[in-house]
């Protein structure tokens, strides 16, 4: 076989043979592409499905774990929550406003095919410093809102970080959560011999050929000439068959509905026929609509043109499906039909072009056994010669003011956060949260993921996302239930890489165990590198949502009554090791991430959901990146009042700018009227959880006495620089 | 009162104006299909937010063509009560049934916020419920909502006191600052000439419950309510 088409269609010669072996013959052009997309790495997952394996997906509350199109928990009186994050990496390093808005599309209609009406999105984002990098924010951030507002679900959440190693490789992952009555859950499985497959939504053209291919391999200087591979985005389209698929979803006439996705036809009919076990499919490609004439088989079976539905309808209703999608103005083709002989055979006007197994095509692609080497630890950081903390306020003004710490409002404000009526904590503080229109449920939704902790330590960084995505949800009321992952990677060939893809895996798995939250859905992207040298830092990005039954007692970041006692839960250490504290005032990205001892997280978590739902609390906020007293500015800030706290007296071994910047997991500030003190300390001694009265809230000035006092407007000043 | 809510294909407020009609006013609620040419009997029409036909060419553009805009066309010449809110807003301003037009924001960006807005009209339905100079607190959320018109339109909009509501800060002038979208007298809202047709950009039924973070877009709602037969019966 010529190893320049094998390289188009990204085979190696092994896997090549591994072909021909099964097939006992060769496979023709439109076989070899349509193996080359499922078998690569964005489909196959052949380089991390094995270490996939380690991650929890069972608990009691799943409804859907991985293999479907997204995840779904039970989140009470008969709802789920049915959400999955997803990467558009590649597409956004080459075209960021298409990159990403298509990105936005296809985890929106991930969300759709379950049944589920989507009720909000995220967004998790990674770019190089600005203004270097303005041209992937902002084609990112418009690309996000030109397709979220237009289509009218609101983005509601997300996290955005500038990093170097993000410069050549920006990372784009997208969650979408949508709602369902659990007895409606859709499964896109092709059942029932002779059902027939529709194909509905937009016409099939060239775009997108090679995309899941691409997103498989580096990018290097030829990788401008891949913009055909990158797909262009009409949410309008995607908003009618939204709405034609939710009418859909309401009639018995459908047995699945699929997305078409990366590897577009091939992927959908494969994977739908592959959940059943013998089910096979026939199409034929010329009964498909299409944008652009001369298309041959190929094209049409590798199109990866967006706002597509593959539909599973029962025999004979076509007509009645057919008229749902003619109501929105959207065509509907009949293409082919499920079979049971376990093949998919691919017709083009009643003559065969290809005819693969399904198993072939969806578990065919051998695993690749990578090797991982852990790197020498070269991210030593002497605590002790750091020098000592000289004006804290004007420390504290110089994180508020910086890029990874200052406010989002200049993002967040660029998309629709309220559409749908149901936002009831907005985007801005630890999670935001929906409510469940018709019950009292509340659905708090995060993401998060601090990469230079999983760049020194991916074990350990990795735990911490975890965590850290568990305490934005507690804060806000709610009970952590669920999580999905979109695991960001450099090139799993170099053996470091792997090492980084394993031990975070590992990380992840071991937290989520410890927290009891199954990993439902989720998503890998591999090769984030540039010519072989810049390489992203390890990113497990964790998507995570939780239920609150009374949405009526949920809790918001900013400080709420003036006199109320402002409590640190948790205990501090020396935990500067790769803090933002270090990188800002020192200049360094070193150290050892802050241990986590997962007991004591669950603990803290136990106090603060225990002391919410007993309405103990008047506001509750994570402390994440730059420690406490970053925490406590943002609750200032977005309270819009001012704290007085005594000097702050560390016991040694702290150090003073370890109490206020160090960034020690498991730990919140809340904010309690006095009345409820004893019943708060109580709490926290049966769990014994650490707890220290900080001061008391009110005034116009954040203050601990002799040490630092800056106005809010001062603090808001420095916060707000993003705001344009 | 029978409220009726149109959909084009792209709206995606018609169910949060029905949610609020319907759960939280505990009217009588419509939905209109943009291709039925029947009004089914409301009476007032909403026009609700969203990117009707994907406004791909111009806000609006496509939509005022629907079939069931003639009929909404017909209704107001007979002084029925129109109410469009954002793209609803533009959508009147392209069908003739406003003057004027939005065009994008001055900061070339989509703009979600709360804004605030001062009431210079109680004495129409839609606000009858509100009191003159009143600030109200209701959020935008839209690319194209500068309000534009012509020196002379604009002269006789502020003449003939068609000006509804003007974007505010919070002690209610109407500062440049306070301005979200660079609209011509900071226009957020404005009336025709008979005072049954409303266009604004704000969107009320975003903030018509607590849990929301307001509820002053609930006393539009309620003006309406209650005070639309008054206005007819005059």
């Amino acid at each position: 076989m010529d190893e320049r088409r094998l390289r188009e269609v990204a085979l190696t010669s092994d896997e090549y043979r591994v072909i021909v072996e099964q097939l006992k013959r060769a496979p023709n052009e439109v076989e070899l592409g349509m193996l080359g997309v499922l078998w690569s790495e964005h489909c196959s997952y052949k380089s991390s499905k094995a270490l996939l394996r380690r991650l929890p997906s069972t608990g009691p509350g799943v409804v859907q774990g991985p293999g479907e199109n997204a995840g779904a928990v039970e989140i009470g009186q008969g709802w789920s929550a049915v959400f999955k994050i997803e990467s558009h990496n590649h597409p956004s390093a080459i075209e960021p406003y298409q990159g990403a808005a298509t990105g936005v599309g296809g985890i929106i209609r991930d969300v759709i095919a379950m049944g589920a009406r989507p009720i909000a999105l995220l967004d998790s984002l990674r770019f190089g410093p600005l203004p270097e990098s303005s041209r992937h924010f902002d084609g990112v951030v418009a690309g996000i809102g030109g397709y979220g507002n237009c289509i009218g679900i609101p983005t509601v959440a997300g996290e955005v970080y500038f990093e170097d190693c993000y410069a050549n490789n920006p990372l784009v992952n997208a969650m979408c959560v949508g709602l369902v009555r659990t007895d409606e859950l859709m499964r896109a499985r092709a059942e029932g011999k002779g059902n027939s497959l529709m194909l509905v939504g937009a016409d099939t053209g060239r775009d997108g050929i090679h995309g899941a291919s691409f997103a498989s391999l580096e990018l290097d200087e030829n990788s401008a000439e891949r913009r055909p591979a990158v797909q262009v985005g009409n949410p309008f389209l995607e908003k009618c068959l939204l709405e034609a698929c939710m009418d859909l979803a309401h009639t018995d006439a459908v047995v699945a509905i699929q997305d078409l996705g990366a590897a577009g036809l091939t992927s959908a009919v494969a994977e739908c026929a592959g959940r059943t076990a013998g089910a096979g499919a026939r199409i034929d490609v010329a009964m498909v609509p299409r944008r652009e004439r001369g298309m041959t088989p190929y094209d049409v079976m590798l199109s990866e043109s967006q706002e597509r539905m593959l539909v599973v309808v029962r025999r004979g209703r076509e007509r009645e499906v057919e008229s749902i999608f003619q109501a929105w103005d959207l065509t509907s083709a009949m293409i082919g039909e499920v079979t049971d002989d376990g093949q998919l055979t691919v017709l083009d006007a009643g003559d065969e072009v290809a005819r693969l197994p399904v198993t072939l095509l969806t578990d065919g692609a051998p695993l690749r056994r990578l090797v991982g080497f852990a790197p020498e630890p070269a991210y030593g950081l002497a605590v002790e010669e750091l020098p000592p903390l000289v004006d804290a306020g004007a420390t504290l003004l110089k994180l508020l003011n910086s890029p990874n710490l200052a406010s989002r409002r200049g993002i967040f404000r660029r998309y629709d956060h309220m559409v749908g009526d149901s936002t009831v904590i907005a985007p801005g503080g630890d999670a935001a949260m929906l409510r469940v229109k018709g019950t009292r449920l509340g659905l708090a939704v995060t993401t998060d993921c601090n990469a230079r902790y999983c760049h020194l330590d991916p074990h350990l960084g990795a735990q911490l996302a975890v965590a850290e995505a568990a305490r934005n949800i507690i804060a806000t009321g709610a009970r952590p239930l669920a999580v999905t992952d979109c695991l960001n990677f450099a090139n799993p060939d170099r053996p470091e890489v792997y090492w980084e893809l394993e031990e975070a895996v590992q990380g992840l798995a071991y937290a989520c165990r410890s927290l009891e939250l199954p990993v439902v859905s989720g998503n890998v992207s591999l090769y984030n590198d540039s010519n072989g040298a810049s390489a992203i830092w390890p990113t497990p990005v964790v998507g995570m949502v939780g239920v609150i039954e009374d949405y009526g007692r949920r809790l918001s970041a900013g400080l709420r009554t003036e006199g109320d006692f402002v409590l640190l839960i948790g205990s501090s250490h020396n935990d500067l090791g790769g803090s933002e504290y270090v990188k800002v005032e020192h200049g360094q990205v070193a150290g050892r991430p802050p241990a986590l001892d997962l007991t004591r997280e669950r603990a803290a978590h136990r106090v603060v959901l225990a002391a919410a739902q007993s309405g103990y609390l008047h506001s509750a906020h994570d402390c994440a990146e730059g420690g406490m007293l970053v925490a406590l500015a943002e609750c200032c800030l977005l309270g819009g009042m001012g704290v007085r706290c005594p000097g702050l007296r560390p016991e040694p071994p702290l150090r003073l700018d370890a109490a206020f910047f160090g960034e020690s997991p498991s730990r919140f500030i809340v904010t309690v009227p006095s009345r409820a003190m004893p019943e708060v300390q109580s709490l926290a001694r049966r769990h014994n959880v650490e707890l220290s009265l900080l001061g008391l809230a009110g005034g116009e000035h954040l203050e601990f006495e002799g040490q630092l006092k800056v106005s809010l407007r001062d603090l808001r000043e420095a916060w707000e620089v993003m705001v344009t | 009162m029978k409220f009726g809510v149109v959909v084009f294909p792209g709206t995606w407020s018609d169910r949060d104006c029905g949610w609020v009609v319907d759960q939280v006013l505990g009217q009588e609620l419509v939905y209109l299909w943009h291709k039925d040419a029947d009004l089914k009997g409301c009476d007032c029409v909403i026009l609700p937010g969203g990117f009707a036909y994907g406004d791909y060419l111009r806000t609006g553009a496509i939509a005022r063509f629907a079939p069931v805009m003639d009929r909404v066309g017909d209704f107001a010449d007979r002084g029925g009560l129109v109410w469009g809110i954002c793209n609803g807003f533009q959508v009147l301003c392209e069908a003739g049934l406003l003057p004027g037009a939005l065009i994008r924001n001055a900061s070339l960006e989509f703009r979600c916020e709360w804004t605030h807005l001062s009431v210079e009209r109680t004495d129409i339905a839609f606000t009858s419920r509100c009191d003159e100079g009143e600030i109200l607190r209701i959020p935008i959320s839209h690319g194209e909502g500068s309000y534009f018109a012509d020196p002379a339109t604009l002269s006789r909009l502020e003449q003939r006191g068609q000006v509804v509501f003007r974007y505010c800060d919070e002690q209610g002038r109407t500062v440049p600052s306070a301005n979200p979208n660079g609209s011509l007298h900071n226009i957020a809202g404005i009336v025709n000439a008979r005072g049954n047709v409303l266009g604004m950009m704000p969107h009320p039924e975003r903030c018509a419950e607590a849990e929301l973070g307001g509820v002053d877009g609930l006393k539009l709602f309620r003006s309406v309510a209650e005070g639309a037969l008054k206005v007819l019966v005059s």
